[in-house]
């Protein structure tokens, strides 16, 4: 471990630091462009020349090693001089457009040239200027401003994983492109507008809509899909401005996928914002109690478990512990999270999380996917999975559809019954399996949500239990896609029929009502002719057959608890106004148990989070990863031998929000766009 | 682009390939990127495409954007047709101070063209570039494959003629020098002459 000198003061640093890295640990500041902590050393800006003594000149710290014995210095009067060098540099060419540009206010460009440029520049000369780029819906380029970091490029080779994005031409003329101007086709892609460190890219959505100074920031969790990743809203006037990532070390690093920083236009459209009744087969606005009234009418007559209940992938641990209040109050114990039908086993909590942990993947050797894309169902999983193929030599399998992961894999086929042979010991996987020292398994809906989905996860358990558990490591995951599944099976809200069963009995007379909290992703015209309630957000699918329409609000509009899928809980903070008569969910529930005559016992959030906590004891646990104790589960059965047919439909497009953001619809069809262009060109 | 113009190795070429991928060590073929381009420059008269990018970036197993940095920061790659003859003159200072100015009007007048164009019989393909490392002789110019120095306005002119009849043309300095040695011959060491030979460059 090398000891050096930096300012006067001596630090000790881990072999393999940088002097940048040294001098952060020592507490001093150096400016820099070009060094990213989470991308390979590119070393190309300057901007970080430290003094190091009998060292000729300046030195670049981003890239040079700390060795034992170095004297440095950073506040001398040739680095100051060296630094404003570096900048009039980078200025030569800028085009000094702050006003018109919306990385003005949050440009590192702009800081550091006030904090540490020279005021003036000596060039007089024409500025070169740059075409613009397109790089798609997300990303906006004005290319003139780029100073030539090239994070950009390293983020989408290293960490995304495709690699379309390079520096053509040199000197004076180089200029930072997308493959042939095509799209930045990369389900990461906003990330880099958060890595430029001039406004050379930025959002194309949230262009010149609102100044970075005028926002208010909430921290927030993503809705998504089920990993939960650690947000940042901002709004002004009480409307999301743009969704920005938090940092999170074990669960999303600092990036977020493009679904989870752009759908939120989707939360202004399709919007339901008052109560309405249907009369005579329309839907007509009501008011809050009329509504209450035609629910009340509807619901007499059902009695018990004649009144089920549907709960949605977005639903937060509040509105969904109230709905279980409420629908146990009325007698009934019909509440089915499952919308995909997944066999899930609510019993034991380690069948189904994401045991491993997500920053967990990175200490995995072996990791094999069992009808799982994590590419599309849980991208922030997916990088993490990238990481480690990386940085070490993660090798990975599947037992699945065959899809680009932005990584190699091994594919052994989609049959379903390869989990049995995986078991037997004799397959290559097995022996896959127990060559590794920490394998893994990645258990996807797909999988699951079969006929055999429970025999399924019972063999994915006996595989589990053969090669993946040994002290504390517990190779098992399951991999969920929606928000709110894992709270809600700790809340236990499956039922013995599963959805297809529920909607069976709603056809059969046998539910006469049925509540949908949120709940879209299911084929609603099996509700045609049971009494139903929608609460929820938009006019999606849940809406079509409802007979009283009730407006909820989206995790934006609401202070809620959330458990991802590795069964981490985690709180947002209320960050915009909902539209209209729009209420919190959980209040809905409570107004509507005191007209029912059922009254929720609890006035407050803070009150309903007592008893939730009591309830869920887990939910008191914030921000921990759970280590749930591996017991069995599943049910014994024969495994089909047929192909796990990959679910979940679009990326962009997975839930009410992101089908109703235009910028979403726009990812859509950009993509299908290229393919017909690609076999136009091709065929 | 239709089939017919597909690009791909001539079997010589395919050879010539193999035998520079050979070079470097397993799984690090893409090294050998900037002679491919080289030799795919060669086989397609002078330039390369987007698609000779790809072709050479599926060969070696590395994705276009990186086979067309290179392609792009190396002058000596052209995007664009060039003439039979690519007329490359250096125009940086020693050149420049030796004249570069004025064989660069010779070629402009007597081509008719200006720098980056190519004449209409497509024979020649006039450009200037940086310092060709033949200093010592300038000012210098390149001819396809050929260094020409100590040109002056009246030669480079006179090369350029018989180029275009198709007559064979010496390369290497023109005002008789003995390749990069004084003009009116050694100066220092003169009286080791003869000797050199044997005792070759050990001394
Ligand atoms: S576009 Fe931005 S991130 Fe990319 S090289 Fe230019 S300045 Fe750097
Ligand atoms: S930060 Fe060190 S060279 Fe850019
Ligand atoms: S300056 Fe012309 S060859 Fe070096």
């Amino acid at each position: 471990m090398p000891t050096l000198t930096i300012n006067g003061t001596e630090v000790t640093v881990d072999a393999g630091k940088s002097v940048l890295q040294a001098c952060e640990q020592a507490g001093v500041d150096v400016p820099r462009f070009c060094y990213h902590e989470r991308l390979s050393i590119a070393g190309n800006c300057r901007m970080c020349l430290v003094e190091m003594e009998r060292s000729p000149k300046p030195i670049a710290s981003c890239a040079m090693p700390a060795g034992d014995g170095m004297v440095i210095h950073t506040d001398t009067e040739l680095v100051k001089k060296s630094r404003e060098g570096v900048m009039e540099f980078m200025l030569l060419n800028h085009p000094l457009d702050c006003p018109i540009c919306d990385q003005g206010g949050e440009c590192e460009l702009q800081d550091q040239s006030v904090a540490f440029g020279s005021g003036d520049g000596r060039f007089s000369e024409n500025k070169r200027a740059v075409e613009d780029k397109n790089m798609g819906p997300l990303v906006a380029t004005t290319m003139t401003r780029c100073i030539h970091c090239m994070r950009c490029i390293r983020f989408s080779d290293e960490i995304a994983g495709v690699e379309i994005m390079g520096a053509i031409g040199r000197g004076d003329h180089t200029e930072v492109v997308t493959y042939l101007d095509g799209l930045l086709d990369t389900e990461l892609s906003g990330n880099v507008i958060d890595l430029c460190p001039v406004g050379a890219l930025t959002s194309k959505p949230y262009a010149f809509t609102a100044r970075s100074w005028e926002l208010k920031r909430h921290p927030s969790i993503d809705v998504m899909d089920a990993v939960g990743s650690n947000i940042e809203v901002d709004t002004r006037d009480g409307a999301v401005m743009r969704v920005l990532p938090r940092l999170h070390e074990d669960i999303n690093e600092e990036w977020i996928s493009d679904k989870t920083r752009f759908a939120y236009d989707g939360l202004k459209k399709r919007r339901l914002d008052r109560p309405y009744v249907r009369k005579a087969g329309k839907f007509e606005e009501a008011t809050w109690g009329e509504a209450f009234a035609a629910i009340k009418t509807g619901l007499k007559g059902a009695k018990g478990n004649e009144i089920a209940a549907l709960v949605g992938d977005t639903a937060d641990m509040e509105s969904m512990f109230a709905l279980k209040g409420l629908m146990n109050s009325l007698g009934s114990q019909r509440i089915e999270a499952r919308q995909d039908g997944a066999a899930l086993d609510a019993k034991i909590r380690a069948s189904y999380l994401m045991n491993t942990g997500i920053k967990g993947i990175e200490d995995a050797d072996y990791l094999l996917l069992i009808g799982c894309n994590p590419r599309s169902e849980a991208v922030m999983v997916n990088a993490r999975i990238r990481k480690g193929t990386v940085k070490n030599g993660l090798k990975v399998g599947r037992i699945g559809a065959v899809a680009d992961l932005t990584y190699t894999v091994e594919d052994f086929g989609d049959d379903a019954s390869l989990v049995k042979a995986a078991k037997g010991g004799r397959h290559e996987i097995s022996k896959a399996l127990k060559a590794a020292s920490k394998p893994m398994i990645i258990v996807g809906q797909a999988a699951l949500a079969r006929e055999d989905g429970a025999a399924i996860l019972k063999m994915a358990h006996d595989l589990a239990d053969k090669y993946c558990i040994s002290e504390g490591w517990n190779g098992f995951n399951i991999l969920h896609t929606a928000a709110s599944r894992v709270g809600a099976l700790d809340l236990g809200l499956t039922t013995e029929e599963g959805i297809k069963g529920l909607l069976k009995s709603a056809k059969t007379g046998d539910v006469k009502a049925m509540f949908l909290l949120g709940a879209d992703e299911f084929d609603s015209s099996t509700l045609a002719d049971t009494f139903t309630v929608y609460m929820g957000t938009h006019g999606d699918e849940g809406v079509k057959h409802a007979d009283v329409i009730l407006p909820g609000v989206t995790y934006t509009e609401k202070a809620g608890t959330y458990i991802n899928t590795e069964g981490r809980v985690q709180q947002a903070e209320k960050a915009s106004v909902a539209p209209g008569d729009a209420r919190e969910d959980w209040t809905i529930l409570r107004a509507l148990s005191d007209i029912v005559g059922e009254t929720l016992p609890y006035n407050t959030l803070s009150e309903l989070r007592i008893a939730l906590n009591e309830a869920v004891p887990e939910t008191a646990t914030l921000d921990t990863l759970p280590e749930a104790d591996w017991s069995d589960f599943g049910t014994d059965g024969d495994i089909a031998k047929t192909p796990i047919v990959p679910i979940g439909g679009n990326f962009y497009q997975t839930n009410p929000i992101a089908r109703a953001s235009d910028v979403m619809a726009e990812c859509v069809s950009v993509r299908e766009g290229a393919t017909e262009e690609a076999t136009g060109t091709n065929g | 682009m239709s089939a017919a113009t597909k690009f791909a190795w001539t079997p010589e070429n395919e050879a010539e390939a193999q035998k520079h991928i050979a070079k470097y060590p397993e799984g690090k073929q893409q090294s050998a990127v900037m002679p491919l381009l080289d030799l795919a420059q060669r086989q397609n008269n002078g330039h390369v495409t987007i698609e000779i990018m790809e072709y050479i970036g599926k060969y070696l197993g590395m994705p276009a954007i990186r086979v067309q940095e290179v392609a792009t920061f190396y002058t000596m790659y052209n995007h664009k047709p060039i003439g039979k003859h690519h007329v490359q003159v250096c125009g940086t200072t020693p050149c420049w101070l030796r004249g570069s100015d004025d064989i660069m009007a010779a070629c402009k007048k007597h081509l008719g063209i200006e720098k980056g164009e190519t004449t209409k019989d497509g024979m020649f393909t006039l450009g200037e570039v940086e310092c060709a490392g033949g200093c010592v002789n300038a000012p210098q110019v390149s001819i396809g494959d050929d260094y020409f120095e100590d040109v002056t306005p009246e030669t480079i002119v006179d090369i350029l003629n018989k180029l275009a009849k198709g007559e064979k043309v010496t390369p290497g300095p023109q005002n008789g020098r003995q390749t990069s040695a004084p003009l009116g011959g050694p100066t220092t060491l003169a009286d080791f002459k003869g000797k050199t030979a044997k005792s070759g460059g050990d001394a």
